[in-house]
């Protein structure tokens, strides 16, 4: 594609959906070229409407809709068909403009005005609409003497940290305030309200600087050290009333070199790649995340690598804190975990508990935001629920089947820690869930109860279990059942479990029958009232296995009775396929033992 | 002869009245090993006494003798002693003689361990020094089913607060890197106990019979130690060590603990008992006998417990409260009973008071109490579940269920109550005082 040579180029800039293309060739006007297929493309010209007013630059906020900065305000355009190819001025405002800066993320434009620039204006921009937030005074380091600019363009950074929109200043600096050195300060600029100087961040240094926001923390580069320093707002920091004084949570370190690869024919690739030169001084930095380095003629992303970090952060709960807010967390978090419950470097259970509860807060309010999730959508599935949004699931949400997969399960397993640490662990993890009320998976119970067994700590599993520490379940209960025959009180644990859950009536009879304990089963049913409607066979199998005559016949004779009372006969329907015990009973106790039928 | 008498109380018996005694125990046992070479006599019924044999090691035989009762009758002007020879009842008796044993073996180790370090004559030794001062604390008149138990009193707690406390405990033996077991407890009741169940029946025994009524009453004088609070840098705390140092700031302070002997049939062990208090919150450390416990290790353990124990007594203070103000209904249980289960050796009592140094007091008539270690007797003989339902006199019906390896005892007064009544009563109080477990009706 080719564009007619009309002058030279100045600043060259797509709408939103590379529809229409914007170009500046001078001071007064912007060109406008359409791309859309089929159309001829012919250009179209929006001069600036203010007199004398040269144009500083321009900004697309939408697909349509454009704002032309000139150095006495700002002029707010639409193209309202593009096929038309004309302009409609949708608002203008004058001011005195000394340069300006554009945050997509946000519509947000920062204006420099007045003389010494640092007072500074910001606009919002939305669907043809434009707003003006208030405007507010940068804090200059020392009070210039002269009246000319002293607010500089490359000192100041928009970005969005947290969701939120911040003005990021970069104080030099100064050599009459006895500052230890330069520092980033954070302006927090809300949709509404004034904007607030809320983040100071101590670089501890001099020099050149540069800055980046990736991942929502704010990388500030340092060409004299050619090394990085990372800060996160969400940390703690010194709280003086109204900023948080913030150091940089890991000691600078280098960006990892870019590795250059050596174009050539193929068969000469034994060359190694050449390393690129790093801080260079031909380095562009644009916001958010990228660097443009002009002499190498590269444009890179800059990403953080949270690996590294784990080691240079001893502080477990600080390094959690950092790694809960990041976006790529999940399996860094699940390393440290396993990490500091190994050997060497164990941490302490204080340190693990920490951690803990950390995550668990975290996996805590994703489960609430579900839960009330899901009851908006319960609630009324008709009704508009386009507010709602179903709550994302971040990285940071470590559950349960993530500690038991690669942490715990692994953990229990190693032979080299003692078993008072890995119990100690168990708990700990159980404490930490039940605090923040968090259901517990029965897989973290097997798990315990299985340490517990292999070590033979019966008395610490009874213990626990008296106190409901593993909560009530089946399986559980079931888990219970088979330890009996290792550790005999297990029986009564299982049973009194099973009583307790109130809906497994039918095992607590299949428990009792096993044992033989046919009349203790049958006089439980008939407690609960269900004796009419289980089945005969059942428990006189149990009887006759138990080997007691007496015991047999009073479970017959009980069945006879039941069989009496509900069908007025009582003697047993073939579909209860007693046959074979009638013929046992008659055996035994003769025929007349059977019982007669009365006849009223 | 006199060489097989390791110790006789009273001393001052002449000694060949003391062979004569001890010669005639040896051969009874000898004489109905004939009869049932596995299960030798228990006792012997005389019409003035009542006599124990315990083996509890092989070859070493203890015998207590028990008088019976006595009821002063005028005849003819002339007082006439007549010995109720039914009284006694055979199961208590022979427990209260297994928990000598298993006491002395709590602190003194096994009979024949003595003998292996030190002859005849370190056993002799042991046992004069140990069972001078525990007989006396013996309070034979006032034992009853309870001691036939011999079970632990659990706290009620929820589960956080129970987690909590593990952590705790798990912590704290990990900074006290040296303590090898641990147990708590709360208003002298056990929460937590990391020493395998028959030590811990013993130990609890002594801690609540002996050890924590004994500083009680310094306790209800004054508000716990004052010196406490002026001590630099430290937070304020109640803690104090029941065992070992009064003071830590005494330099001259002895860190000296009781030894317990635990585990004595298999590993062996031998530890040093400290219990620490603060509030009604006491913890026992036991740390391996190997290395003795310095004063700095006392002052260490007491600035890393102390201010949490207080925090965590408070808690479980406070927590006690808002679970006794949910179940509100049922202040004072209406039933008079005795709960226990002989899987966690726990019991429950309504019937006694709480333990005072001296006696436990029973609120109900000896001939009641004497009813229920019958059936108890009786329960201890069978296999099978069961329940027995006694009509006593004036009124009183009491109630014994056994199922699996519970036993519940029920004491009720209700005028004119007949049997189905009764039946009825008993199960509603096993419906509110025990739904959460599987209790057989």
């Amino acid at each position: 594609y080719r564009m007619e040579d009309k002058g030279e180029v100045k600043c060259i800039k797509f709408s939103l959906g590379n529809k229409i293309l914007a170009v500046q060739r001078t001071l007064k006007n912007v060109d406008f070229l359409n791309f859309i297929p089929d159309s001829p493309q012919l250009e179209y010209t929006q001069e600036c409407k203010t007199k004398n007013a040269n144009i500083l630059g321009f900004c697309w906020t939408s697909s349509t809709e454009i704002v032309f900065i000139t150095d006495q305000g700002i002029e707010f355009y639409q193209v309202v068909l593009p096929e038309k190819r004309s302009l409609k001025l949708l608002k203008n405002q004058s001011i005195n403009v000394n340069w300006y800066m554009y945050c997509p993320e946000s519509s947000v434009i920062l204006l420099s005005t007045t003389v010494l620039g640092n007072v500074l204006q910001p606009f919002y921009f939305k669907s043809g609409t434009m707003s003006k937030l208030s405007k507010f005074e940068i804090e200059l380091p020392a009070a210039p003497k002269s009246s000319k600019l002293s607010l500089s363009e490359r000192d100041i950074a928009l970005a969005t940290i947290y969701g939120q929109l911040y003005v990021l200043y970069l104080r030099h600096h100064s050599r009459t305030s006895n500052s230890t050195g330069a520092e980033v300060v954070l302006y927090h600029l809300p949709r509404e309200g004034s904007c607030k100087k809320t983040h100071i961040l101590k670089l501890n240094r001099t020099g050149k600087f540069a800055l980046n926001v990736v991942d929502n923390l704010v990388v500030v580069h340092h060409q004299d050290t050619e090394t990085s320093v990372i800060f996160d707002i969400k940390l703690k920091g010194e709280f003086d009333g109204t900023t948080t004084i913030h150091q940089f949570v890991l000691p600078p370190r280098s960006i990892q070199p870019y590795q250059i690869p050596v174009a050539g024919p193929a068969s000469v690739t034994t060359q190694s790649p050449v390393p690129c030169k790093l801080y260079s001084s031909s380095w562009i930095v644009f916001q958010p995340d990228i660097i443009i380095s002009a002499s190498e003629g590269y444009l890179w992303n800059l990403q953080v690598k949270l690996e590294p970090v784990v080691n240079l952060l001893p502080d477990k709960g600080r390094l959690m804190d950092f790694l809960l807010q990041r976006k790529e967390c999940k399996m860094v978090i699940l390393a440290v975990c396993s990490q500091m419950l190994s050997e060497p470097g164990r941490g302490s259970l204080s340190v693990i508990a920490t951690v803990f509860d950390k995550l668990n807060h975290e996996y805590k309010k994703y489960l609430e935001a579900e839960q009330s999730y899901m009851l908006v959508v319960e609630a009324g599935q008709s009704r508009s629920n386009l507010l709602l949004k179903r709550p994302i699931r971040t990285q940071a949400v470590i559950d349960q089947s993530d500690m038991y997969t690669h942490v715990l399960s692994v953990f229990t397993e190693k032979k080299e820690a003692p078993h008072k640490f890995t119990i100690a662990v168990l708990m700990e993890y159980i404490r930490s869930l039940n605090q923040f009320q968090i259901a517990i998976q029965h897989y973290l119970y097997e798990l315990v109860i299985k340490t517990l067994v292999q070590h033979n700590l019966f008395y610490m599993l009874h213990q626990f279990l008296q106190y409901h520490v593993l909560s009530d379940s089946k399986p559980l209960a079931c888990l219970l059942l088979s330890l009996e025959s290792i550790y005999p009180p297990a029986h009564q644990l299982s049973l009194d479990m099973l009583k307790r859950l109130s809906t497994a009536n039918d095992e607590i009879v299949e428990v009792l029958l096993s044992k033989h304990q046919v009349l203790a089963a049958l006089r439980f049913i008939r407690g609960i009232g269900g004796h009419d409607s289980i089945s005969a066979r059942k428990f006189l199998d149990a009887a006759k296995q138990a080997e007691d005559d007496m015991l047999f016949y009073t479970i017959f004779r009980f069945f006879e009775q039941r069989n009496q009372r509900l069908r007025g006969n009582p003697s047993f329907t073939p579909g209860e396929h007693c046959e074979e015990h009638v013929t046992f009973f008659k055996q035994v106790f003769g025929e007349q033992a059977l019982m007669k039928p009365t006849t009223f | 002869e006199e060489k097989k008498i390791l110790f006789y109380h009273p001393n001052e018996v002449e000694k060949n009245e003391k062979i004569r005694n001890v010669g005639l125990c040896e051969a009874i046992v000898q004489f109905t090993r004939t009869f049932s070479p596995t299960k030798p006599a228990k006792s012997l019924h005389t019409q003035k006494n009542r006599q124990f044999f315990h083996e509890p090691e092989e070859n070493f035989w203890m015998v207590m003798v028990v008088r019976n009762p006595i009821i002063e009758k005028h005849k003819d002007g002339k007082p006439v002693y007549e010995y109720q020879e039914e009284e006694l009842l055979d199961k208590v008796y022979s427990s209260v003689l297994q928990q000598c044993y298993s006491m002395y073996k709590l602190f003194n180790g096994t009979f024949l361990k003595a003998m292996e370090d030190g002859g005849v004559k370190l056993l002799k030794e042991r046992l004069e020094k140990f069972f001078h001062r525990y007989l006396q604390t013996l309070h034979l008149q006032s034992c009853d089913l309870l001691d036939v138990f011999c079970g632990i009193s659990f706290f009620p707690l929820d589960k956080m607060t129970y987690l909590k406390i593990q952590s705790f405990i798990n912590r704290m033996e990990e900074s006290l890197n040296i303590v090898k077991y641990t147990a708590f407890l709360y208003n002298d009741q056990l929460i937590w106990s990391g020493l395998e169940q028959d030590d811990m029946r013993i130990l609890y025994k002594y801690l609540t019979t002996s050890l924590f009524p004994r500083h009680m009453e310094p306790e209800l004088a004054g508000r716990d130690s004052p010196i406490r609070a002026e001590m630099p840098g430290n937070l304020q705390h109640y803690g104090r060590f029941l065992t070992g140092p009064l003071n830590l700031n005494d330099p001259e302070a002895k860190c000296r603990f009781p030894k317990i002997f635990v585990n004595t049939d298999d590993t062996y062990e031998e530890l040093h008992l400290i219990v620490y208090k603060a509030m009604s919150a006491a913890v026992c450390f036991m740390i391996d006998a190997s290395i003795p416990p310095t004063l700095e290790f006392c002052r260490k353990l007491d600035s890393i417990v102390g201010p949490q124990l207080t925090v965590l007594a408070s808690d479980i203070c406070e927590q006690y409260n808002i679970n006794k103000r949910i179940s509100g209904a049922e202040k004072e249980p209406q039933f008079k009973f005795i709960y226990f289960n002989h899987m966690n050796l726990a019991e429950k009592s309504t019937i006694h008071m709480r333990k005072t140094p001296s006696v436990s007091l029973a609120s109900v008539h000896p001939d009641l109490m004497k009813i229920l270690g019958d059936i108890n007797s009786d329960f201890s003989r069978a296999d099978e579940d069961e329940e027995i339902i006694v009509k006593a006199m004036s009124d009183y019906w009491v109630v014994g269920k056994k199922s699996d390896q519970r036993e519940l005892y029920v004491i009720l007064n209700q005028k004119n109550a007949n049997l189905i009544e009764v039946n009825e009563e008993v199960k509603k109080l096993c419906a509110t005082q025990f739904n959460n477990i599987f209790f057989l009706d």
